[in-house]
């Protein structure tokens, strides 16, 4: 009986494509490296800027912007044949607003301490360039499951950079990880001080620019893309 | 399939869309509302609280304010206010009317301690509003604590204002010296003799710490009369502390009477 199961899962497995094949993978792996949204597809800079001073904000921006990239594409995706071309753009700005708008409320409702801190992030998620530009470059064009990973993948692709900037802002520019002190206070007594340009917007821009300078000139690929 | 291209196509797509968006978003608003409100309800309380002690648990925060937290309103002039009630009364809109009109929540704590009067404030940081509470002695001078809150200053520089670092230093500072608003949040060194009235700012955040000096300044100008009726009516820590000056400026007036009253050791 179990064996007859295994065998028609298998089946409709082969001719679905399978949920995780090689091809849907690298949706997931390929915007967190060789083609990233922030150091190669350059979008999404604003919020890069913005949201890196410390840590947490920049985690929690990164998980906000993954859900509504995710969702925002399977939705765009499943719609994609109904779209009429000229209205496309209109269309797919109502959904991510109204996606975002639906995200708060809950927020809200029922973790009123996060939402206070996040209102401002949630609310910037709209702006972002790569929810957008992913809906328009892939969701209109694919199907909504790959859709759905494309989603994922972009959004743990702006997060990882994120996350990078923050920690370098973070702990060069207030001595802090998370807000757990890392830099002794002895260090302090000795004449260390915190860097602070690190607080400042303007230090993204240096960190993104190392960022693209390494990624670009040790991945041969990605030499003369642009 | 009918043709998404044509004209009809796209304005029906168009209003049916905005339908079914408008009626979620709307069943979503409506529908989370009383949970939100009473998320916010709660909020307030827990920051009204925070302004004398800071407490997690949900339970005894709640607990605290039924028993602890008396509400009353009064008006520019100091007089209590009946038929108001004052935990609906939104700052915001206060402070937009002639000050003559306003009408002015104040929360009476008493504690272990004694009593403490906190008084909400409202202001503008630099991004957008900024909020909180203070808590008074029963001196009406000197400082027991505060709590700020904010909407959307800088993660790192102004949100700072939120962390207990920033807050605590208010403990024991004087707001105001005889009637003049005195206390203000500066950035480098610190006068001995004004150490009362001078708190640290911080750093990469003089706007919003500019800030939450205004809202300060508003709030005490708001009770004022209040605080001198209080004063002058005060019983038990009354005259002493009536006269909020500097020891340099007190020997002039002050009696052995008054300097016991002065129980917050200058």
């Amino acid at each position: 009986m179990s064996q007859a199961t295994e065998t028609t899962t298998a089946v409709q497995e082969q001719k679905k494509d399978a949920w995780f094949s090689p091809k849907n993978r690298k949706l997931i792996t390929d915007p967190i490296g060789d083609n990233n949204p922030i150091t190669i597809q350059i979008l999404g800079l604003c919020s890069a800027l913005a949201v890196t001073t410390q840590l947490k904000p920049a985690i929690i921006m990164a998980i906000g912007v993954t859900i509504v990239t995710a969702f925002a594409n399977l939705i765009i995706s499943a719609m994609r044949n109904t779209i009429p071309n000229r209205i496309r753009m209109i269309v797919q700005l109502v959904v991510i607003a109204a996606l975002v708008v639906i995200v708060d409320q809950l927020l809200r409702a029922f973790v009123y301490d996060v939402s206070k801190k996040l209102s401002v992030f949630i609310g910037l998620i709209i702006t972002n360039c790569i929810v957008m530009g992913r809906l328009e470059a892939f969701a209109m064009a694919n199907k909504p499951w790959p859709s759905f990973l494309d989603g994922i993948g972009n959004g743990l692709g702006y997060g990882a950079i994120l996350v990078i900037i923050a920690l370098l802002r973070e702990s060069l520019g207030s001595g802090t990880i998370l807000g757990y002190q890392i830099i002794p206070q002895a260090f302090y007594t000795a004449g260390y001080v915190n860097n602070g340009l690190m607080v400042t917007p303007a230090a993204s821009m240096f960190i993104i620019a190392i960022i693209i300078w390494i990624q670009r000139s040790r991945n041969p690929k990605l030499v003369d893309i642009s | 399939m009918p043709n998404t291209n044509s004209n009809s196509y796209t304005f029906i797509y168009a209003s049916v869309m905005t339908l079914v968006v408008a009626v979620a978003l709307a069943a979503a608003a409506t529908g989370l509302k009383p949970i939100q409100q009473q998320a916010i309800d709660f909020d307030k309380k827990r920051s009204i609280i925070s302004a004398v002690h800071r407490l997690e648990d949900k339970k005894e925060i709640l607990k605290e304010y039924s028993e602890n937290v008396k509400e009353i309103v009064v008006d520019a002039q100091g007089n209590e206010v009946q038929g108001v009630k004052a935990f609906d009364i939104n700052m915001k809109a206060e402070n937009k009317k002639n000050p003559a009109d306003r009408k002015l929540p104040v929360y009476i704590y008493t504690g272990a301690e004694g009593k403490k009067y906190i008084i909400p404030m409202h202001g503008a940081g630099l991004w957008d509003e900024i909020w909180g509470y203070i808590a008074i002695d029963d001196d009406m001078n000197t400082i027991e604590g505060t709590y700020f809150d904010h909407k959307g200053e800088t993660p790192g520089l102004g949100a700072e204002i939120t962390s207990p670092w920033f807050q605590d230093q208010f403990h024991d500072k004087k707001l105001s010296e005889g009637d003049q608003f005195k206390l203000h949040i500066l950035k480098g060194r610190h006068e001995e003799k004004d150490k009362f009235y001078e708190v640290d700012g911080i750093s990469g955040a003089t706007i919003t710490g500019t800030g939450v000096n205004n809202m300060l300044e508003k709030s005490f100008s708001n009770y004022k009369a209040y605080f001198a009726k209080l004063r002058t009516a005060g019983g038990n820590a009354g005259t002493g502390a009536a006269t909020p000056t500097t020891p340099a400026d007190t020997t002039a007036t002050s009696t052995p009477q008054n300097a016991a009253g002065n129980k917050s050791g200058k």
